[in-house]
């Protein structure tokens, strides 16, 4: 469904992504693990169209989405979250979910109608908000919203837009154990119709949703397999997961 | 503010005419509405849409110079030269925007300033139509069935012409539109992350705002029957910021307040001698640029939202 | 056309630029480590020119007119910065634009107040004649001072920022700010020295300029837009870029305002072009950064990687 060819960057001496091939199959959940620094977000972020690549090539469903923008590619059914919660803090729970519902459907460069008449708007917004387990917050201002409910909003205004495939950059970031096992269970429903692309480090969360693994180290593909066979492969023991003592 | 107040500012403006016959206050009301209405446009780009333009002064002075510019030609009717001018001024927001706005931060700030003087420039040179001197203008418009030449007739029209602006930019912001610009203001990498076209409504907004900047350039230009290159110049594009923030940015009625306050403040230092201030500096009417700068920065220092937004926040306190 | 005149325009070229790097050397630092817009630079570089031609009144020498107004006009920006300016560092642009642009408003009439509209300042008598250049080619001796002060300026505060460690914290802060103030870099101070430096410059260049372009009260805002041209051509929070983008606007301004009306008369109609010429002319820095931001959008030599 998502393939990466050969996809580089560089930053001036450093080089972030290096000749990196991986693909995401229809329904899949493919995580995608590594050392801190081995430029899984850059990765990410030329997937999503916040950075461009010096070389390679993304294809999404057969279209060559390389040199598309940002809001093309979410239009084309690839949507991300973030790492570090980016959010509409301003806006409530439900403004920013109505937000990215907004984004999809219809034009919005009608000047005239208030916005909060549409009530599909609303409604859409609510059942992303029940989904994502926020709906007796939906009133709040998203600044004041904990930590966990804001990673979980972050993940939201990505479901909002209704892609096939979303990129999810450390979802659990900064959740203690319960927190987390509400997003690992967020991440099980919405696979089941949107293939995913996650980056974590939250080794139970890999092996939990995980279909494939893929490691990268100092921004290469080091190994691409099913989670048992990367847990035992020697290479990524090495690499990486020699550092956590429980694996 | 409290919902009754709109209205009773509305009444209060319409009866004002009726109770203050003195000219010189009269054109002093038209004054501040016409800069009320220029305020507002920019607030639009600016609170509203989080875009610090500072060349706002080229549409004000588009509008204002391409309406004087029939005039002077002989086409007197408003019909024509109007919405002439207000086309211009888009068209002009049109370019500039779309160059301007693929920078960011300060070179978008630079940028705007920048193209702002170039206009400023290109106006100063102008030979045919006044030049550096200015262009003074026989009389006003005429047309839309009414008689503009009166004071009278002009401040209602100017009144008009801005509650209809503020309602327009009261509807936009409650809009579909509104809450993307919102949106973009707020955090625009998420914004363009969740499928808008950022660029496409931030240059929008810009030309909408640039249009409406003209309509007050058209307005200014005939109440004095006057217009000079000064009205594009750099520092008129911060004495509008001044009144937006002054007036609270971001908010329907920063424009409004904001422009009666730096107008007020200005004319109240000027015309009306403060005995105590006088004993200290005898001719301190003369430099009333001193108090308005005190106020100013004290208001920065201190009231970071602006008048209106002080107000605000009692009322929610 | 002759050689000469070209020779004669490009100098002066070179003397508007230097002087332009005075002002956007200051500049440049205030918007690069502390990000902070500051309209009022241009006031200081007013005061400074009231300050020389007060003095230079009072003391009857010009020299030591101008070498006591520098540092006056640096105290006075150091008193600014510590009172003021300093907090104005921790808010939004769109704060600083309003802050500054009433400071400028404050200056103006308080030098109106103090001084009236205008000062008198002619430039030393010994230096009012030409010198010869070239067989035949006579150039102001003035001119050519202000180029001299204008080049040790550019020399000592390369000297300044590349060689010292003061000039390294600089540099250090202006490329990352949050890493210089977490290296233990206190800032604070070091801004206000910076501030000083700047104001000291701004006053140089008041002064110097004074006898060439006329002391009075508004003198700042034109000369601070094209400042402001500058850094941005530049790249905010370079000195080198401050430098270049500076030669590069005082070059093609005087230039264009020297040849393009000119030019014009070759190729068009006299009506037409004395018009359009000088027109052109007077934007034509304007549209040179236009066409450097749409190349580079972040200007010459941005300072931050």
């Amino acid at each position: 469904m998502l393939e990466l060819r050969s996809i580089s960057k560089r930053f001036g001496g450093v080089v972030a992504t290096d000749d990196v091939t991986l693909d995401v199959k229809r329904g899949e959940v493919h995580a995608l693990i590594g050392p801190n620094g081995a430029g899984k977000t850059t990765l990410i972020a030329q997937v999503a169209g916040d950075l461009g690549s010096d070389r390679g090539a993304i294809l999404f469903e057969g279209a060559d989405l390389t040199r598309a923008t940002q809001h093309q590619r979410v239009r084309a059914g690839l949507a991300r979250s973030y790492q570090i919660t980016s959010i509409f803090r301003r806006f409530t729970v439900l403004d920013n979910l109505a937000l990215a519902v907004q984004a999809r459907s219809g034009s919005s460069f009608s000047l005239w109608r208030p916005v909060a008449a549409e009530t599909a708007l609303a409604e859409e917004a609510r059942a992303i908000a029940a989904e994502i387990g926020l709906s007796g917050r939906e009133a709040a201002i998203a600044a004041t919203l904990a930590h966990g409910e804001q990673r979980a909003l972050e993940v939201g205004l990505a479901l909002a837009t209704r892609p096939r495939l979303v990129l999810l950059d450390e979802p659990t970031a900064g959740m203690g154990p319960e927190e987390s096992q509400g997003m690992i269970a967020l991440i099980e429903r919405v696979s089941a119709r949107v293939a995913v692309l996650l980056v974590e480090h939250d080794m139970d969360a890999v092996f939990r949703l995980a279909d494939r693994v893929s490691v990268l180290v100092s921004g290469r593909v080091i190994a691409t397999g099913a989670p048992e066979a990367i847990r035992a492969h020697a290479e990524v023991r090495k690499a990486y997961l020699g550092e956590s003592a429980a694996a | 503010m409290h919902r009754a107040a709109p209205l009773a500012v509305l009444v209060l403006a319409l009866a004002f005419p009726l109770a203050v016959h003195e000219p010189y206050y009269l054109s002093f009301a038209s004054r501040i509405l016409v800069y009320a209405l220029a305020a507002s446009s920019l607030n639009l780009v600016l609170g509203y849409g989080g875009m610090i333009s500072f060349g706002h002064a080229a549409f004000v002075g588009t509008g204002a110079y391409v309406s004087s510019m029939f005039i002077a030609e002989g086409i007197t009717s408003a019909w024509i030269g109007w919405p002439a001018a207000v086309a211009a001024s888009a068209a002009v927001a049109l370019a500039i925007g779309a160059v301007s706005l693929r920078t960011r931060g300060a070179y978008f700030i630079m940028i705007t300033l920048g193209f702002a003087q170039m206009m400023f420039f290109l106006v100063n040179s102008m030979k045919a139509y006044g030049g550096d001197e200015g262009l003074s203008l026989p009389a006003r418009a005429t047309g839309l069935g009414i008689d503009l030449g009166s004071d009278v007739v002009f401040y209602y029209t100017a009144l008009a012409l801005l509650a209809a602006g503020v309602y327009a930019l009261h509807r936009l912001a409650h809009s579909r539109f509104g809450r993307v610009i919102g949106a973009i203001r707020e955090n625009e990498a998420r914004a363009e992350a969740i499928g808008f076209p950022v660029y496409r409504y931030k240059l929008a907004c810009f030309v909408i705002a640039g249009a409406a900047g003209g309509l007050a350039g058209v307005l200014l230009a005939s109440h004095g029957k006057y217009v000079n290159p000064n009205v594009l110049h750099w520092t008129q594009s911060g004495t509008l910021m001044v009144m937006v923030i002054l007036g609270g940015v971001g908010r329907l009625w920063g424009g409004i307040v904001g422009a009666a306050a730096l107008l007020g403040l200005e004319d109240l230092i000027a015309n009306h001698r403060v005995e105590w201030l006088a004993s200290m500096l005898p001719n301190y009417q003369q430099h009333s640029g001193l108090g308005v700068g005190i106020v100013l920065l004290a208001i920065v220092l201190f009231a970071p939202q602006g008048i209106a937004g002080a107000f605000a926040r009692r009322r929610r306190a | 056309m002759s050689w000469v005149l070209i020779l004669e325009q490009l100098l002066n070229g070179l003397q508007f630029g230097l002087m332009l790097f005075l002002l956007a050397a200051g500049l440049t630092l205030v918007f690069g480590i502390m990000d902070m817009i500051n309209l009022a630079h241009g006031s200081l570089y007013m005061l400074g020119a009231f300050l020389a031609a007060a003095l230079v009144q009072a003391t009857g020498s010009f020299v030591l007119g101008v070498l006591l107004a520098v540092p006056a006009t640096a105290v006075i920006g150091m008193l600014l910065e510590v009172s003021v300016l300093r907090t104005l560092y921790a808010r939004d642009h769109l704060s600083q634009v309003l802050a500054t642009f009433a400071l400028i408003l404050i200056f103006n009439e308080a030098v109106r107040i103090v001084w009236g509209s205008d000062l008198p300042l002619s430039m030393p008598a010994a230096l009012s004649g030409p010198v010869e250049l070239l067989p035949g080619m006579f150039y102001p001796a003035y001119r050519l001072l202000i180029i001299g002060v204008g080049a040790a300026v550019a020399a000592l505060l390369y000297l300044l920022v590349a060689r010292t460690r003061v000039g390294m914290l600089v540099r250090a802060g202006a490329s990352n700010r949050e890493m210089a103030l977490a290296m233990g870099v206190d800032v604070r101070r070091l801004f206000t020295l910076l501030f000083g430096v700047g104001a000291a410059l701004c006053a140089v260049a008041g002064a110097l300029l004074g006898p060439l372009l006329a002391v009075q009260v508004g003198m700042g805002e034109n000369i601070l837009i094209l400042a402001f041209v500058v850094i941005v051509i530049g790249g905010i929070g370079s000195i080198r870029g401050a430098l270049v983008g500076a030669v590069l606007v005082g070059l093609v301004d005087t230039i264009g305002r020297a040849f393009l009306p000119l030019l014009f008369g070759l190729f068009f109609q006299p009506r037409v072009a004395s018009a359009a010429g000088p027109a052109i002319a007077s934007v034509l820095a304007y549209l040179l950064m236009v066409a450097v931001l749409y190349f580079r959008p972040r200007g010459l030599f941005p300072a931050r990687g």
